[in-house]
């Protein structure tokens, strides 16, 4: 009972945040959405794909390379796109504008305001993903009959950046933070398994790398557009689902030491 | 056509409207039949954590009660960082009280916030309105907040418009508006759920007096209407004009508390005498109104001289006797200003 009304009263706040796309350009996000990942998709997918030629298709498993680079990138536009949402949307209303102020006097909990903002940001992430696994597979880079299973997949994956960039906007005091945060995210998403598989790395890499979320992330979508599923897709879902929650968690507590003071 | 009908038809209606007014009155009656507390605080606390390791905590309130009744304009007056805005946030339900009880319709702040909340109308000191959102939205999707259909929202929305004259702005943007407009567009916002208390923290602070004085009005109307309304000022006009009772808050403390004209009697004297002079000379002359005893309270200030007496001619004919010969002199009544400055102090710290 209390969890229903905390659900719809955390709908509200996705309401309101579709309401101020619907007031500007409702196409404006998904295009920001699907417009980095598709340079990449050509450039090096394509481009280096192209000239790399044999060993591309090897590492693809028989395809080619571009189908190998196509869901790690799938992955990383769910990841940007809803992160993005947290990281900067809700923490420019948390330090900047008022905004939850007039929330926090409404019936809405800190909880309802937290689930409220990671569910619009895993919205906004899941359709980004669902789009652009739409142009992958348009182009002929999906393999397999589980890339319909690739639509929860990239919701999931949105979700758990959408937490994670929540969390990350609750800690962030100041602006130059962002460095930090980029510091983080652009090397993740350059040696995460993106463009080569985890094999070219020595032993000690590999481990590191192989506990990156967005790692995770490239193998769930990957077994999934190729249609290579096993237990390694078992466990991302499952390290995904609990990063996601954890970080809701965590975020929703400090939202509530943050706001009610 | 068959006039009898009509006629029935007719006596009908008219039966049923009185039916119904008798109806609404009797439930009228039977709420304000037990002068019951609206809100009570007890013995209310409010302790910030220190910002960092250097710093202390700080006691905003320093434990204050107060009780409110239905129908009542209840008023913190208070100089800035007297701890008004915390009690209101506690008041709210928004901050949790650090020591002491507050019980509101009869529920526990602690407790049962989502459900006080949803049944009081807050307007903030920064109208913290949804810049991104146009005038028509900020009021719709606060009826969502609130639970209400978007139907019924829709409805109060447009008659809150209406309300608060901001039906040719619907359609703009909240960043466009005055000052005063936000301000009535928060207030408008606040009674979307046509909440049983509003609380209004400095509701006129930064406007100009013609948008003060409307939102005076407004907030007359809703009196009127029967809202219980509670209010924060630094404002003596405002805390005269609109205040059934307040409390005179001082660093975290009620220093005083009453209906304004009890304040007045209460703390000032009837009268008030202000001798102005010359910046430079004024020890000598008020040196000699304090020997000739001749009011309450001397207060000095620069190039002018404050005294609180019974009979305001009658000390300026004693002061003239003495050779007092000020560049001007003004008789007036005592007022909540008076009152206000004798409890708190002239100078207005922060
Ligand atoms: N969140 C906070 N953390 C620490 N101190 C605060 C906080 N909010 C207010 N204060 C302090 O508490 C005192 C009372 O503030 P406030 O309740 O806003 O007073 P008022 O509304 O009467 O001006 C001020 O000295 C203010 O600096
Ligand atoms: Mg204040």
């Amino acid at each position: 009972m209390s969890e229903q009304l905390a659900l719809r009263s955390a709908r509200v706040v996705v309401t309101r945040h579709w309401w101020v796309i619907r007031g500007a350009n409702p196409w404006t996000p998904l295009v920001e959405g699907l417009f980095e990942p598709f340079l990449y998709l050509m450039s090096i997918g394509v481009g280096i794909g192209t000239l790399i030629g044999h060993e591309g298709r090897v590492i693809a498993g028989g395809y080619s390379y571009a189908s190998f680079v196509a869901p790690a990138l799938l992955a990383t536009s769910a990841m940007n796109t809803a992160a993005n949402q947290t990281i900067w949307g809700t923490w420019y209303r948390l330090q900047f504008e008022k905004f939850y102020d007039s929330l926090v006097t409404t019936p809405l909990t800190t909880t309802d305001i937290g689930v409220g903002e990671a569910w619009a940001a895993t919205a906004r992430g899941g359709l980004a993903g669902i789009c652009f696994l739409g142009v992958i597979a348009a182009l002929g880079m999906v393999h397999s009959l589980w890339a319909v299973a690739a639509i929860p997949a990239v919701v999931l994956i949105a979700f758990s950046f959408a937490s994670a960039g929540l969390a990350v906007a609750t800690i962030m005091r100041e602006l130059h933070h962002n460095q930090y945060v980029q510091l983080v995210m652009l090397p993740m998403f350059l040696f995460s398994a993106t463009f080569y598989p985890l094999s070219v790395y020595p032993t000690v890499v590999r481990d590191v790398v192989a506990v990156l979320p967005l790692y995770q992330s490239t193998v769930l979508a990957r077994g999934l557009t190729l249609g290579r599923v096993g237990s390694d897709q078992v466990i991302a879902v499952a390290y995904l689902a609990v990063m996601g929650s954890g970080a809701l968690w965590f975020a929703c507590r400090r939202l509530g030491g943050l706001l009610a003071l | 056509m068959d006039d009898g009908l009509f006629c029935s038809c007719v006596i009908l209606r008219l039966y049923c409207l009185i039916s119904r007014d008798i109806c609404n009155r009797a439930v009228l009656v039977a709420n304000l039949a037990p002068v019951t507390a609206l809100v009570e605080a007890r013995g209310l606390v409010k302790v910030y954590a220190p910002k960092d390791r250097k710093s202390e905590p700080f006691t905003a309130v320093d434990g204050i009660d107060f009780t409110l009744h239905r129908g009542e304009v209840f008023g913190f007056l208070g100089p800035n960082g007297a701890g008004k805005s915390s009690t209101m946030r506690m008041l709210s339900c928004v901050s949790p009280v650090t020591g002491g009880t507050i019980s509101i319709l009869g529920m526990d702040a602690a407790t049962d916030g989502r459900a006080i909340r949803s049944r009081l109308g807050v307007v903030a000191q920064d109208d913290a309105l949804d810049n991104e959102l146009t005038v028509r939205e900020n009021l719709l999707i606060y009826g969502l907040y609130f639970g209400l259909s978007k139907a019924v929202a829709s409805e109060r929305a447009s008659e809150l418009l209406q309300f608060a004259q901001l039906e040719e702005r619907a359609a703009d943007r909240v960043s466009a508006l005055s000052g005063g407009m936000r301000r009535r567009l928060s207030i408008a916002r606040s009674l979307l759920n046509r909440p049983d208390v509003l609380l209004l923290d400095e509701p006129t602070t930064g406007l100009d007096p013609q948008a003060r004085h409307i939102l005076w009005d407004k907030l007359y109307q809703l009196k009127q209407q029967g809202v219980t309304l509670v209010l924060t000022t630094h404002y003596m006009d405002e805390a005269e004009q609109l205040c059934d009772r307040l409390v005179v808050m001082h660093k975290g403390k009620i220093v005083a508390e009453g209906s304004p004209r009890q304040l007045i009697e209460a703390y000032a004297s009837r009268e008030v005498l202000e001798l102005r002079f010359a910046v430079t000379a004024e020890a000598a002359p008020a040196d000699k109104i304090r020997e000739a005893d001749l009011c309450h309270r001397l207060e000095v200030l620069p190039g002018r001289l404050v005294c609180s007496t019974d009979d305001g001619e009658r000390t300026l004919a004693g002061a003239h006797r003495l050779g007092i010969r000020p560049d001007s002199a003004i008789v007036r009544r005592s007022s909540l200003e008076d009152v206000f400055l004798s409890l708190t102090g002239r100078s207005l710290v922060d």
